[in-house]
């Protein structure tokens, strides 16, 4: 089979499917033809070249690839559409990025950096989406419920893996800190 | 209530950033201790003490060592008469952060003892650290909220794809095939009704109950597995009317995938 059938069978796949599909999975395609991971591979590349100058890429992720709209033109496109997607609040956006960061993590653990009481309401939203699932129990009293993010997670947030989260703030040290607060002794 | 005689500055070029009872606020109140008039407002407006405390801090409106202590006391004499109408669980975290700033001044006012082991006696440190981990994560929220997120800034390319659409039409199955997929199963009780010896009265409200009891949650069964043959023709009817007063009441689906196709029966979701 030659590389641009290939090509085009490995593009019409990934844009029929509402999955992101790996490499094995478009394997699967060829059946018994002796298609290898490497013509794959070089297809994959090719569709990426294809759209370098159109308004859809070929992203990565972390188990598969997906064709999607580019995020330049989302701009134009939200003219067309009405419903807007609902904004994330800051409660949220900071619960999960408590786990994204710090998974696995209890419920009292991320209460206790955020000072203040996490509601159901947002751990609920987030396991609706699929974003956090519970991964196991702390072996503590009560044995509460580690939280961790999913594979939707990353592919919602366009993420390849954990690792491309944008990295954490270091921790100034306690004397700089202290000049900020300006708590010297009067 | 309480009184709402605190002390404002207003100056004409300033937008309030919040209008409390009629009374603008331009400006953050000086101190943690919030005019109780205002507090609901910037309990909301907060993610809790610690960002609230943040945001003072960064402000350098916070000069800790100068709380007067009964001024302290006063205000939690009010926000216990607040907390009748506002979010209790809310109320009670910033408390515990003003209990938490008066044992920090109440510490610093007392004489050092000579030795000392110097941060870890530090009553501040641990506020410091809860603080600047707490920003920490603020930050990383704002970080994740920046991210390429799907169905805002980008959507993943779909093809409208015929299977697809005859997936839909899985949902409805026309009377007509019900009555067909009936006749079929009357046929074959005519070939058993030769056997019949003594016939039960059969109730189509036991009969509801019984298909009930037959269909799983997420299952889905056979139309045709409703039916014995044994119980002949009026079993049939009895199961085929208990079928369409389940569907009556929404209690059932019923799927087709192909015109002709099998009839298959679910609970209905919800």
């Amino acid at each position: 089979m030659d590389n641009n059938q290939i090509k085009y069978i490995v593009e019409a796949a990934l844009m029929s499917f509402d999955e992101p599909l790996s490499v094995q999975h478009l394997k699967q395609l060829f059946d018994e033809q002796a298609v290898s991971g490497n013509d794959i591979n070089r297809a994959l590349q090719q569709l990426t070249e294809d759209y370098a100058d159109r308004g859809i890429e070929l992203q990565q992720l972390n188990k598969g690839f997906r064709i999607q709209t580019r995020p330049q033109m989302q701009v134009w496109l939200d003219n067309l559409r009405q419903k807007k997607p609902r904004k994330l609040s800051r409660a949220l956006l900071e619960t999960l990025a408590l786990v994204a960061y710090r998974q696995p993590i209890t419920r009292g653990e991320i209460e206790d950096v955020r000072g203040v009481a996490v509601s159901s309401k947002i751990i609920h939203y987030l396991m609706d989406k699929e974003w956090i699932e519970e991964v196991g129990y702390r072996d503590a009293p009560g044995k509460p419920a580690l939280l961790g993010t999913t594979e939707t997670f990353l592919n919602y947030f366009n993420l390849k893996s954990l690792q491309e989260l944008p990295a954490l703030a270091e921790i100034k040290d306690f004397e700089s800190f202290e000049q900020s607060l300006d708590f010297s002794e009067q | 209530m309480s009184d709402s005689n605190q002390p404002i500055t207003v100056t004409q070029s300033e937008m309030p950033f919040a209008v409390v009872e009629g009374q603008p606020f331009t400006e953050m109140p000086t101190d943690l201790y919030i005019p109780p008039d205002a507090l609901e407002v910037i309990l909301e407006a907060f993610e809790g003490p610690l960002d609230l405390l943040l945001y003072l801090i960064k402000r350098q409106n916070l000069d800790i060592l100068n709380i007067p202590i009964f001024s302290i006391t006063r205000q939690y004499v009010k926000y216990i008469e607040l907390m009748h109408q506002l979010n209790f669980e809310l109320a009670a975290e910033y408390l515990v952060m003003a209990a938490m700033l008066a044992e920090i001044k109440s510490r610093m006012l007392l004489p050092r003892p000579v030795f000392t082991d110097d941060e870890e006696a530090d009553p501040r440190a641990e506020l410091i650290r809860r603080l600047q981990e707490y920003e920490r994560f603020k930050q990383a929220a704002e970080d994740i909220d920046e991210l390429p997120r799907q169905y805002r800034d980008f959507w993943p390319v779909i093809i409208h794809s015929e299977t697809a659409v005859a997936e839909q039409q899985i949902e409805t199955v026309d009377i007509r095939e019900l009555v067909l997929a009936l006749q079929a199963v009357m046929a074959r009780a005519e070939l058993k009704t030769s056997h019949a010896i003594s016939r039960e009265v059969l109730s189509v409200k036991d009969r509801m109950a019984s298909i009930m009891r037959l269909l799983q949650p997420g299952k889905t069964t056979r139309f045709e597995d409703l039916f014995t043959p044994e119980e002949g023709k009026q079993g049939a009817l009895v199961s085929f009317l208990a079928v369409l007063e389940l569907l009556k009441a929404h209690a059932l689906e019923l799927v087709q995938n192909q015109p002709f196709g099998p009839i298959y029966l679910n609970l209905a979701t919800e």
